[in-house]
C-alpha cells in the first residue's frame, strides 16, 4: 500500500522530492518542543544557572554585591550548617536502603498467591497519595512521649519508649521512618512490576531443580528484578536528598539544629533574609545530588547490562 | 493443614497491614471528630462526643472561610497547571521519541536534569518577581509546570515507543504532517499514559507545600496545604480542627485513589521499569 502510493508522484516529471529522511522528520517538528522549552528554560534553566551567580553574592533580591566564596566559607564554618550537609546524607541512604528492604518484601508478599492481595495493595500504596504535611502532623502526634500511640504500646509490653522527635538521637531517624511509610508505596508497586515480568519459566527451572521458596527468592526474584531496584534507589535518594517538607513538618530541624537537612536551611537562610547564603545552599544541594546520583546512576546502569 | 497454615500468614499479613498503615487514618479521623479538650490529648481513644458536623462547620469559617478560597485555588492552580503539563509533555516526548539528532540529545539530557537537579528557589523568586509573576496564580502554575514536566515527558516517552511508525507515515500519506499528526493520530492513543499522568500530577501539585510556601504566600493566595498552618500556633493548636481540616484536603487524593487506583498503578509500573 505505502510503496504503491509513493511510486506514484515519482513518474511526474517536476521538483526533486525531499529526501525520504527530510520528510520523516519534516512531521515531528522541533516546534512541537516549544511550550515545554520555553517554560522549562525560562522558569527552571535561567534560575538554575543564576544561582550560581548569586551564591556568590551579598544579595538582598534588588541590590547583589560580590563576596567571591564568602557565603561557602560560612555554610561549612558554621557547626549546624555543616550536621546539615551530614544529616541529607544520612536521611537519604537511610531512606532509600529501607525502601529497598521493605518495597522488596512487599513486592514478593503481594505477588504471592494471597488472596487479600488486591486490598493489602491499596491499603501500603494509599499514602503514596496523602499530602506530606498531613501524614508529617499526624505521624507527630503519634509520636509523642507518653501519649502518643507509639509510646503507649511500647508501655504495654513493659518498654519505656523514648521522645521520638524530642530527643537529638532519635529525631532524623523518626523523621526517616515515616518518610519510609509514606513512600514504601511507591517502591512496592515498582518491585510487583519488575517481578510480574519476570517469565514463569525460571520459576519452573528451579522446582525441577528441587528448589523451595529459599532458593525461588535468591536465585530468580532477587537478580531479576535489578531494574526495579535501581529504579527505587535512584528515585529516593533523589527524594531523599532533596527532603524538606516531612522534616519541617515534624521537627522544624531540631531539636537544636540536629534533624536540619540542606532543604531546611535553605529554607530558614531564605526567612531569616540570608538569599546569598541561601542560595548556596542550594548550590551545594545541587553540587551533593549530581555527585551521589550521576556516578550512581552510571554504576547501576553497567551492572544492570552485565546481570 | 496446609490451607490452615496458608490461612494464618494471610492472617498476620493482613493485621500488620491494618496496624501499620490503617492506624494512622483512623487517628486522623477520631481526633477529627472530638471536642477541643479531648483532642489535645492526642491520644488513640474513642471519642467522648462527636462533633463531626460542628467541627467541619469551624473549620470551614475559620480565618474568614479562607478553606473555601484555599480549595478554589487549589482547584484553578491543578486543573491548569496539569492541563499544561500533558499537553507540553506529550508533544515534547513524541518529537523525542520519534526524531534523534543533536537537539534530540540534548533535551534528552535535559529532561534528566530536570529529574535530577533541585530547583534554585531564591534566584526562581527573583526571576518571577522581575517578570511581574511573584506571589500570583499564573506563577505558581508556570512553576509547577516546569518542575513537572520531567517526570511526564519520561512516562509519555516510553508510551510512544510503543506506538508503531507505520502509523505515522500512513497519517502522512494522507497529508497530516507535525501538529495535526500529533492531534489527530497520537495523542487519541495516549489515553491510557495520558491518565496516569494526569493522575500522578494532579496528586503532585495539590499536595504541594513547598512551592506555594515559597512562591505564593499570604492568606489570599493560600493553597489547602498551607491552610493546615492556620490551626498551628507556638502556644496553642487546636488540635480538633487541624484534623478536621487534614481530613478535608485528603478527600480529593482519595476520590481519585477509588476512581484510578488500577490505572494509576498500571501506568506508573509500565513508566518506571521501561523509561
Amino acid at each position: 500500500m505505502v510503496t504503491q502510493q509513493e511510486a506514484g508522484p515519482r513518474t511526474v516529471p517536476g521538483p526533486a522530492l525531499p529526501r525520504p529522511h527530510a520528510r520523516r522528520n519534516a512531521a515531528y517538528p522541533y516546534g512541537l518542543y516549544l511550550p515545554a522549552a520555553v517554560v522549562y528554560l525560562v522558569i527552571f534553566l535561567v534560575p538554575t544557572a543564576m544561582a550560581f551567580y548569586f551564591a556568590l553574592t551579598r544579595w538582598t533580591l534588588f541590590d547583589s554585591t560580590f563576596v567571591g566564596l564568602d557565603n561557602f566559607r560560612d555554610f561549612f564554618a558554621e557547626q549546624n550548617l555543616r550536621a546539615g550537609f551530614a544529616n541529607t546524607l544520612v536521611y537519604a541512604v537511610l531512606t532509600s536502603g529501607l525502601k529497598v528492604v521493605f518495597g522488596l518484601l512487599l513486592g514478593v508478599l503481594l505477588t504471592s498467591r494471597l488472596r487479600l492481595r488486591g486490598f493489602l495493595r491499596s491499603v501500603v500504596f494509599f499514602p503514596v497519595l496523602v499530602s506530606t504535611v498531613a501524614v508529617g502532623i499526624t505521624f507527630s502526634a503519634l509520636l509523642r512521649p507518653d501519649t502518643g500511640l507509639v509510646d503507649k504500646t511500647l508501655a504495654v509490653v513493659g518498654i519505656d519508649g523514648p521522645d521520638w522527635l524530642g530527643d537529638a538521637g532519635t529525631a532524623l531517624l523518626s523523621v526517616a521512618l515515616v518518610d519510609v511509610w509514606k513512600g514504601v508505596g511507591l517502591a512496592t508497586v515498582i518491585y510487583i512490576a519488575g517481578i510480574m515480568s519476570i517469565p514463569r519459566d525460571y520459576y519452573q527451572a528451579v522446582a525441577v531443580d528441587g528448589g523451595g521458596a529459599w532458593h525461588r527468592f535468591r536465585h530468580v526474584t532477587l537478580p531479576l528484578s535489578w531494574p526495579a531496584t535501581y529504579s527505587v534507589i535512584i528515585l529516593s535518594l533523589i527524594g531523599g536528598l532533596r527532603s524538606f517538607d516531612l522534616i519541617w513538618t515534624m521537627t522544624r530541624g531540631g531539636p537544636g539544629f540536629t534533624s536540619d537537612t540542606i532543604a531546611s536551611i535553605i529554607y530558614k537562610q531564605y526567612q531569616a533574609g540570608f538569599f546569598g547564603l541561601s542560595t548556596a545552599g542550594n548550590v551545594i544541594l545541587f553540587v551533593v545530588v549530581t555527585a551521589v546520583v550521576v556516578p550512581l546512576n552510571r554504576f547501576l546502569a553497567k551492572r544492570q547490562v552485565t546481570s | 493443614m496446609r490451607a490452615l497454615k496458608r490461612f494464618g500468614a494471610e492472617g498476620i499479613a493482613l493485621l500488620g497491614a491494618a496496624v501499620v498503615f490503617l492506624v494512622p487514618f483512623s487517628f486522623m479521623l477520631l481526633t477529627a471528630v472530638k471536642d477541643p479538650l479531648q483532642s489535645a490529648d492526642l491520644d488513640f481513644s474513642w471519642p467522648n462526643e462527636w462533633r463531626a458536623v460542628q467541627n467541619l462547620l469551624e473549620v470551614i469559617e475559620a480565618r474568614d472561610y479562607v478553606l473555601l478560597r484555599a480549595y478554589l485555588n487549589s482547584t484553578i492552580l491543578t486543573v491548569v497547571s496539569v492541563t499544561l503539563i500533558v499537553l507540553f509533555a506529550a508533544m515534547a516526548a513524541f518529537v523525542l521519541q520519534r526524531r534523534a539528532g543533536r537537539i534530540g540529545s540534548l533535551a534528552n539530557f535535559l529532561v534528566l536534569a530536570g529529574l535530577i537537579i533541585p530547583p534554585a528557589i531564591v534566584p526562581t523568586i527573583w526571576l518571577l518577581q522581575a517578570i511581574g509573576l511573584f506571589k500570583t496564580l499564573p506563577g505558581l502554575i508556570l512553576i509547577e509546570v516546569a518542575f513537572h514536566l520531567s517526570f511526564a515527558v519520561l512516562l509519555f516517552r516510553a508510551f510512544v515507543a510503543a506506538i508503531p511508525r507505520e502509523l505515522d507515515e500512513a497519517a502522512q500519506i494522507d497529508g497530516c504532517t507535525g501538529l495535526a499528526l500529533f492531534f489527530r493520530v497520537i495523542f487519541p492513543l495516549l489515553r491510557p499514559v495520558t491518565v496516569t499522568v494526569i493522575v500522578t500530577s494532579s496528586v503532585a501539585v495539590f499536595n504541594d507545600f513547598v512551592n506555594p510556601l515559597y512562591f505564593l504566600p499570604g492568606d489570599d493566595n493560600a493553597t489547602v496545604q498551607v491552610t493546615l498552618y492556620n490551626f498551628q500556633s507556638q502556644y496553642s493548636t487546636q488540635w480538633n480542627l487541624l484534623f478536621m481540616d487534614i481530613v478535608l484536603i485528603t478527600i480529593p487524593p482519595l476520590l481519585l485513589f477509588i476512581f484510578f487506583n488500577r490505572k494509576i498503578v498500571a501506568g506508573m509500573t509500565a513508566g518506571a521499569i521501561k523509561g
